[in-house]
């Protein structure tokens, strides 16, 4: 049964919508045209209840509306990572009982990336937000290559480590700079016939699962991820695989 | 002032060790040179410009004076010998080598002091314009009083950046810091030229420096307010930027003694090495610097870690003070990190924040927004930035970086800034002399806290003075980053100074202590 919805402000399908932005124009003419922006963006209504002159002809404005499209969420796919979190002593009591050894992972940010602190926050043994790192896992040994690690010495540590898993960050989107690191990797993945050997995962504040997968990756991490998150999805993950590439071998 | 009661002795104790484990780093400093000290001299000599493939003229002419086995002499010495043996003026004997047609040569002649200190002239009075202009100009359009509104411009493009600038100093914006491209830190050159693409930021080069200048010059003049600028002299070309700012008159330079070899894996001979001569070039052109101990926190915890933040500020004011420079000109840095779910959160970071205000009085003590717990949710990120700036106003910090309520999101958009400086302005105005009018109770919260971490810090100099620094940073004292200390990048451009060596810049700048 389909199901329409509409944003809401006080009242069921009002479509309320806050928007605030800038122009570039002087004042006068920006409550006029915030006005002509909103009613093409498809809201009904709309009111600018503020603007103020900000310097160098721009002028800041805070508009509301009423949108006037619907979405029927009956019909919207939501795709998630894993269906439970696990936490630290259950993912390694978890490898222990199923994999029998520990999980090889490599982590980094990639060519521009200087930007560590998404990687450390994952793997470090600190962790992030009260969740420990990989590094405090006995389920995992973690190499964490750190930042600007070209793509061609990454793929050479994982094989050399016999990696399970790599993970990589990217923070800085800057005209789109991410895409371009991303793309890069997964090709020179695949131009070496390594795609099924890795789990590649990548994380990111402007990452989600649904991008990452479309790139060609595993999986997709966003803002707010802890690494039990990422462990939990990698450990169960590595598992199953390891079936496919044993039920593989048998029907050789 | 002495609102927290602090142990006067302990603080003594922290100065005292801090200065032996200077002393020890001194030494090294002493008798070594490196790539990008010599690279700055020939910068501050007037050597500017760039080859068909971008390389830059000083890198040419250092790499050439390194591979005829001479660069231990001094890049200094070197030119002068040349240019006698030759006989060709300076200008003749930097395209004869860089062309390959001259090779650099030492010979020991009476002559070479004399021409050493001529060529230094140039470099000497551009740094002594840039200070006489920055007195004229701000006796003319005052600062004021601080908190310092220090605002943060990205844009990639150095013209886009000039817009933004322009209104955020419109705006109330005291210092503008033109972020720098991604990684520019490990680039062992400084780009050339004006730049209109960068990743997360805008390339650092002379051209830059000198658009945004002119631009922040008109506005405060306009204003009759001073706009600080502000850049990063740190990574691989610290002391090289070091220079071009002193030449183009910045005001601020970010320059840690150790922020390279924790968090960008810089060797840590040649950033000791580096920092030493960029912060002697800094104190002649007299920009304040600001040392990155609020980074510390972007990784560690913020309430277990506080002492580490404070034991790196001995050991950073230690170090400047080796190179000459006044308390006045040293920004030592921190940040309002501690999770803001912790109960009393605002009373632990007050103390942080009161202890170093106190423990440094005369430095202009910078104070960095809320990062590491900024989520997304923009509204309250806004309102935890409004804590900061009450944190900032009640103890009288004197560099603030905005809090932006998008941090974490894009680099700040023009609305974000202004959104902030608002927020700021107001909370600085309502609470404008908390300082003080508001005392803190004996042997409460706030007074325990700030002793305790002095406590700590005190503990950890001791440890890292009978250690030695070298050897702490090998063990992961900071950050829980380990370096080894001949690992990292830049330690092939480290070079054992012969017995002739000379730095005219540092003779001459060491004889107007």
């Amino acid at each position: 049964m389909s199901k329409m919805i509409k944003p809401y402000g006080d009242k069921l399908n009002d479509g309320m919508v806050q928007l605030s932005f800038t122009l570039p124009v002087k004042a006068d003419l920006a409550e006029e045209a915030a006005k002509n922006i909103a009613l093409k963006m498809g809201l009904a209504d709309p009111h600018t209840v503020y603007h103020k002159d900000i310097g160098e002809g721009f002028t800041f404005v805070i508009v509301y509306g009423k949108c006037t499209h619907s979405v029927d969420v009956s019909k919207l796919k939501v795709t998630k990572v894993v269906e439970e979190w696990m936490g630290l002593d259950e993912v390694n009591e978890f490898v222990k009982k199923n994999i029998k050894r520990k999980v090889v992972v490599v982590g980094a940010c990639i060519e521009s990336d200087a930007h560590t602190v998404g990687i450390d926050a994952i793997l470090n043994m600190k962790g992030f937000s009260g969740d420990y790192g990989f590094e405090r896992y006995s389920a995992f040994k973690v190499y964490n290559m750190g930042a600007q690690v070209p793509c061609e010495e990454l793929i050479r540590k994982a094989k050399e480590v016999n990696a399970d898993v790599i993970l990589i960050s990217q923070i800085v989107t800057q005209q789109n700079i991410h895409l371009h690191n991303l793309t890069k990797l997964i090709d020179m993945i695949e131009s070496e016939e390594l795609r099924d050997k890795f789990l590649v995962i990548v994380g990111g504040p402007s990452i989600n699962n649904k991008f990452a997968k479309e790139l060609g990756y595993d999986a997709g991490f966003g803002k707010g991820t802890l690494p039990s998150h990422v462990a939990t999805y990698a450990v169960k993950k590595v598992l199953s695989r390891m079936g496919k590439v044993k039920s593989k071998r048998k029907q050789c | 002032m002495n609102k927290l009661n602090l142990n006067r002795n302990k603080i003594a104790a922290c100065r005292n060790y801090s200065k032996i484990i200077a002393a020890d780093l001194q030494k090294i400093i002493d008798k070594n040179t490196t790539v990008s000290v010599e690279r700055s001299i020939l910068r501050l000599f007037g050597v500017d410009g760039v080859d068909k493939s971008g390389l830059p003229y000083p890198n040419i002419l250092a790499e050439k004076i390194k591979e005829a086995g001479v660069l231990q002499y001094g890049a200094a010495n070197v030119m002068a010998s040349t240019m006698i043996q030759n006989r060709k003026n300076f200008k003749e004997t930097v395209s004869l080598i860089i062309l390959g047609k001259v090779k650099p040569l030492y010979v020991a002649d009476k002559r070479n002091k004399q021409v050493v200190n001529r060529l230094s002239e140039y470099g000497i009075s551009r740094v002594e314009k840039a200070r006489k202009d920055r007195a004229k100009l701000q006796a003319k359009n005052p600062t004021g009083k601080g908190p310092w509104f220090y605002l943060i411009v990205a844009t990639g493009n150095i013209y886009e950046d000039v817009k933004q600038a322009r209104s955020a100093a419109l705006n109330g914006a005291n210092c503008i810091a033109v972020i720098r491209s991604t990684a520019q830190s490990l680039m062992d050159y400084v780009p050339y030229g004006a730049t209109t693409t960068g990743f997360g930021g805008t390339y650092a080069t002379q051209e830059n420096f000198r658009i945004m200048r002119k631009a922040l010059d008109e506005i405060s003049v306009k204003l009759g307010r001073y706009i600080y600028l502000v850049n990063y002299c740190s990574g691989l070309c610290m002391c090289e930027i070091a220079a071009m700012g002193a030449m183009e008159r910045l005001d601020m330079m970010l320059n840690d003694s150790m922020y390279g070899i924790i968090f960008r894996d810089i060797n840590m001979y040649r950033t000791f090495i580096d920092q030493h001569f960029s912060r002697m070039i800094n104190t002649q052109a007299g920009i304040i610097i600001n040392t990155g101990e609020d980074n510390y926190l972007t990784t560690a915890d913020a309430v277990k870690q506080a002492h580490t933040v404070l034991a790196s500020e001995f050991i950073n004011e230690r170090l400047a003070k080796n190179a000459g420079m006044p308390e006045k000109l040293m920004g030592l840095g921190h940040a309002f990190e501690i999770n803001p779910d912790i109960k009393n959160s605002f009373l632990l970071e007050l103390a942080q924040a009161q202890m170093v205000r106190e423990i440094f009085p005369e430095s202009p003590i910078k104070y960095m927004p809320p990062t590491k717990h900024i989520t997304g949710d923009i509204f309250k990120a806004h309102v935890i930035d409004s804590m900061f700036n009450l944190a900032s106003v009640a103890t009288n910090q004197s560099i603030h970086l905005l809090g932006i309520l998008t941090e974490g999101i894009h680099t700040p958009f023009i609305q974000d800034r202004y959104l902030s400086i608002e927020s700021a302005k107001y909370v600085m105005n309502a609470a404008k002399d908390m300082s003080t009018e508001v005392t803190f109770r004996k042997n409460g919260l706030i007074q325990k806290r700030a002793n305790e971490v002095l406590d700590k810090a005190l503990k950890m100099l001791g440890k890292i003075k009978k250690e030695g620094l070298l050897n702490a940073l090998e063990q992961g004292c900071f950050a829980d980053i380990k370096r080894p200390r001949k690992g990292g990048k830049g330690f092939e451009g480290v070079i054992a100074k012969a017995k002739e060596y000379t730095n005219p810049f540092e003779e001459r700048w060491s004889l107007l202590k």
